[in-house]
């Protein structure tokens, strides 16, 4: 009798301290890094300057124009994808779908979906697929830009490589990732879109990433 | 004793005839559907889903019993040559086009079997010959 008490409190204790570990539980920050020292009130500091999304500026499926700094403040999910699309892309938004109708209400968050095929996915296009796929408001962007910045912003910095290629179905060979930037536009995550299970673990993270406190936001 | 035996005999018999007829039908369509899956595994579940659910109004459901009964002789011409055009699914109309997909006869079956008899369907089994007089009229 005294022995099942102790170890069902035992039990229960190493329960709840599994659980306090978990929601305490930080996100990498990926990308490189490096020291900075400055001096502060006559001390010298040491920093960490992390790897960041450079400023960009693209448009979107209302024909606004988007920039790095209309994503001030915000945590955003990144993908690169295009509408005629035959391979992945419908997997990826019917994923992309689940983390959209989980945090479209709430504030300070974006997804941003890239054509990487402008020259077909026009902003009327765009603003097309974006009805059927039920997507309404601002907080599922579908951009438009120049080609070259496109294919940079995706293999430099989103780290996601795109293609284009006449043998591959549709034109083109792209990965289909998603990249979790926090709202200093720094890479926290990146999952393959194709795959329920990583998205599952996207929308986790990011309610990690929400529940992050501010004194971490201010660099 | 033994016109007892004979008698059970042939009654025995005529049921492991009978039952190996029907199996043989089941068998068809096992060979068939599981086939099927396969092929809707590796060209049709990207756009259409794992549960032929679709994709909002970008990409039909493959659930619309009625669809696939009335449009049975056409869907292998709609597989093999790709469609497009407006066509209506479960009372939403759908505009976009479905790229062709170069299968041949047995596998067109195959998967027209698999996607008739899942999803909710429950059609018959659609056999290499229907499908190759189907092919035949394509318009």
């Amino acid at each position: 009798m005294r022995n099942t008490l102790i170890i069902g409190l035992s039990a229960i204790l190493l329960w709840s301290a599994c659980k306090a570990n978990s929601d305490k539980k930080t996100l990498p920050i990926y990308g490189n890094r490096e020291p900075v020292t400055k001096t502060v009130d006559g001390k010298q500091i040491t920093d960490t300057i992390y790897q960041t999304i450079p400023p960009f500026k693209f448009i979107n499926q209302y024909g606004d124009s988007v920039s790095s700094k209309t994503l001030n403040g915000d945590i955003y999910v990144v993908d690169f994808f295009f509408t005629t699309c035959p391979s992945i892309c419908p997997i990826m938004h019917r994923n992309m779908l689940k983390v959209y109708e989980t945090f479209k209400n709430t504030g300070n968050f974006k997804i941003i979906s890239h054509t990487i095929d402008p020259k077909h996915d026009s902003v009327p296009v765009l603003k097309k697929y974006a009805d059927k796929l039920g997507i309404t408001g601002n907080t599922w962007w579908f951009l438009q830009g120049k080609k070259e910045d496109i294919y940079n912003i995706a293999e430099k910095n989103y780290l996601v490589a795109v293609k284009q290629d006449s043998s591959a179905s549709g034109g083109y060979i792209h990965a289909g990732y998603f990249v979790l930037i926090d709202k200093q536009k720094r890479i926290r995550g990146s999952y393959d879109g194709t795959d329920p299970k990583q998205v599952d673990q996207l929308i986790a993270d990011i309610k990690t990433l929400q529940a992050e406190p501010d004194q971490m936001i201010v660099q | 004793m033994s016109w007892k035996l004979a008698g059970s005999l042939v009654v025995f018999v005529v049921t492991l005839l009978i039952a190996a007829c029907q199996s043989d039908e089941s068998l068809e369509f096992k060979r068939y559907y599981s086939s099927g899956a396969l092929v809707y595994q590796q060209h049709c579940q990207n756009c259409h889903g794992v549960n032929g659910e679709g994709l909002s109004a970008l990409i039909p459901p493959l659930s619309d019993s009625t669809y696939l009964r009335k449009n049975i002789t056409a869907l292998p011409c709609y597989i093999k040559n790709g469609l497009k055009g407006q066509i209506t699914i479960k009372g939403k109309t759908f505009e976009d086009a479905m790229p062709a997909n170069d299968l041949s006869p047995v596998e067109i079956a195959q998967v027209l079997t698999y996607v008739s008899n899942s999803f909710g369907n429950k059609l018959n089994t659609i056999d290499e010959q229907s499908v190759q007089k189907s092919l035949a009229n394509c318009k």
